[in-house]
């Protein structure tokens, strides 16, 4: 090998400079596109980098008339700050109630009827299955003062069940759409193994496919949750006289209110209130692709 | 639980395979085996059908019925509201300002969507030209923004475009536009416009674009070299392979934007309430100040059913696209 070697570069010395001289020619006709790469980039982050920079910075520097690019002096005033805020906790516990609640009851509502669809033959099957996607698409903004009506008549106004509930109904087609996606990459097989062998449907059920349905719930139920964690309009409508129901969102949006031009503790609420959705999409990334690998297996 | 036992004798001789006549026809039909339930199915979707019927349908329903009444601050207390037929829609139709919320909500939504539609066109081209570690790093940063919530942004966005220690207008005096210096944006009507238009199409771009880029991505190579060896510029290329190909998606995509800039609610409340003086209301905007802050809930409730018809007209085909892939799924393969 060794002894080859120079014979081989000797031989390959042309090639190699022009290979090196297309390389170039390559990263030269590469190069708009890199640039306009760094220009999306930039574009996409900056906002939500600008908004992190802030909430490290002391007041001082924000205040200062050049802003600084990258926070020299990092502290975490802004965010004790923020979270020392009134209510601060109540409302973050507020929105985790609600929008926990509205994801275990879709998660078992549309459980059942994503069987239904999924693993049963029954005349309305399909009908029903267009009236999921229906109202996947509904125009829940248009709906805002009906549900207002709706909830005062009822006496759920200021509640957060009528929140959960609403969230609930929102999130429960996307959740039956995506479970029944899940269930049909499950081979019924192994169902129809396990009930041979003296299981009953439901045991089969329990037993077989629960576990293997494990990362779709998942992913789906925190899909779900970050939904109800980012939803405004109603939390905004229908939590008006006891203040102490607000959500997040609705608490945000009052930022001026609570933080007047404190932008440093305003944006430390900001990051706070985002962390959460973050963390979800980072967990995703892996369980979105487990999921699909353990439906992707067959039999 | 004798129906369950029938599907269990039915599906026996498959396995035993003494019987496989049930097996191949089940399998013709190339999808997972669906057996009849009785009643199950039924008590299965009940609790779905039930809370779509309380929690979505009366809803439209009482939208629609409050649209055809006399239905101000007294009947919300005291109930008894009047039939009034059409009136509501009449006095819509019939104030000015109505009209141009119309206009104004179309603008909105054609702006947003030609930028997102265009942007995400480029965005999506430039992915699949760019070499793999950069390709990563600008789908990484589309995630970011797909992830921040609506209520982070907006709270950003005037941060961004705050008057006098905002960063944007550091960034424009300092390229010497000096009329920026301490310019309030959220004081002028097309400003703030601007500013939700930038801010709804930065949030959109990303599930647009990394949903072209995914689309792009099965377009075999061949069609591309062999269009290319004919000597096709760039623009061509995609006027007669990428635009045809992913015709459908480009449909599902704008019909889509479409209906999320139209209704959008949040982005726009949350900043300036419709203002300033009514320059970013919109149609979900105006029915929520109508009903809310002036308590004409009539009113309020015929602009949400106005608003909910233009929607199912831009629906329909979305719909329809559906409907026919759950067909196709259901009979084809």
């Amino acid at each position: 090998m060794t002894a080859l070697t120079p014979a081989v570069d000797a031989l390959a010395a042309e090639p190699v400079t022009r290979r090196r001289r297309t390389r170039v020619a390559r990263r030269a006709r590469a190069l708009p596109f890199n640039l306009a790469g760094v220009v999306v980039l930039v574009a996409s982050v900056f906002p939500v980098y600008w908004m992190v920079a802030t909430a490290f910075k002391p007041t001082t520097d924000i205040n200062a008339e050049t802003p600084q690019l990258v926070p020299l002096h990092p502290t975490l005033d802004h965010f004790r700050t923020a979270v020392g805020a009134d209510g601060f906790w109540l409302f973050w516990r507020n929105s985790a109630l609600v929008s926990f609640g509205a994801v275990l009851l879709a998660l078992v509502v549309a459980l059942m009827a994503a069987f239904a669809v999924a693993r049963m033959s029954w005349p309305g099957r399909k009908g029903f299955v267009l009236l999921v996607f229906v109202a996947q698409m509904a125009p829940w903004e248009a709906l805002i003062v009906p549900m207002f009506i709706i909830a005062r008549d009822t006496g759920m106004l200021d509640k957060l069940s009528m929140l959960t509930l609403i969230y609930f109904i929102s999130t429960l087609p996307f959740t039956i759409i995506t479970l029944r996606g899940f269930l049909a990459s499950i081979p019924v097989e192994l169902e129809e193994a396990a009930q041979l062998d003296g299981a009953s449907r439901a045991q089969a059920f329990r037993r077989v496919v629960l576990p293997l349905l494990a990362p779709g719930l998942m992913s789906t139920s925190l899909f779900g949750f970050i939904t109800a964690w980012n939803e405004f309009p109603f939390a905004n409508a229908l939590i008006i006289k006891n203040q102490d129901n607000r959500t997040l969102p609705v608490w945000l949006s009052s930022f001026s209110n609570v933080f007047g031009t404190d932008w440093g503790a305003t944006m430390a609420a900001a990051t706070l209130f985002m962390l959460p959705v973050l963390a979800i999409f980072l967990v995703l990334q892996r369980r979105v692709t487990s999921g699909m690998v353990a439906g992707a297996v067959k039999g | 639980m004798n129906d369950e036992d029938d599907v269990l004798t039915d599906n026996l001789p498959d396995v035993r395979g003494a019987d496989p006549a049930p097996t191949r026809a089940a399998r013709g039909r190339g999808r997972p085996r669906r057996r009849a339930g009785g009643a199950w199915p039924y008590l299965l979707v009940l609790p779905t059908v039930l809370a779509a019927a309380y929690l979505l349908f009366y809803p439209l329903l009482r939208s629609l019925l409050i649209s055809l009444q006399h239905f101000r601050t007294g009947e919300l207390i005291r109930g008894g509201a009047q039939f009034v037929g059409l009136d509501n829609y009449r006095e819509l139709v019939s104030d000015p300002e109505f009209w141009e919320v119309l206009r104004r909500t179309a603008v909105w939504t054609a702006v947003n969507v030609v930028l997102i539609v265009g942007l995400s066109t480029g965005v999506a081209l430039l992915l699949a030209r760019l070499g793999r570690r950069m390709r990563l790093a600008v789908m990484s940063a589309l995630v970011l923004v797909w992830a921040v919530p609506v209520l982070a942004a907006t709270t950003v966005f005037q941060w961004l475009f705050q008057s006098r220690l905002g960063v944007v207008n550091w960034a424009l005096t300092s390229i010497g536009l000096d009329r920026f210096e301490g310019y309030t944006w959220f004081a002028h009507g097309t400003a703030t416009f601007g500013i939700l238009v930038v801010l709804v199409v930065w949030q959109s771009v990303p599930f647009a674009a990394l949903t072209l880029y995914a689309g792009l991505t099965t377009i075999p190579d061949e069609l591309y070299e062999s269009a290319r060896i004919d000597g096709a510029s760039a623009p061509q290329i995609f006027r007669v392979i990428t635009f045809p190909m992913l015709r459908t998606l480009f449909g599902l995509i704008t019909s889509l934007e479409v209906i999320w800039v139209f209704k959008c609610f949040a982005q726009i409340w949350a900043i300036t309430q419709g203002g300033p003086d009514d320059a970013t209301t919109t149609l979900p905007v105006y029915a929520f100040q109508v009903a809310q802050t002036l308590h004409k809930y009539d009113l309020g409730a015929a602009a949400s059913t106005l608003t909910v018809l233009i929607l199912l007209v831009v629906l329909v085909p979305h719909l329809r696209h559906l409907y026919r892939n759950e067909r196709t799924e259901g009979s084809a393969a």
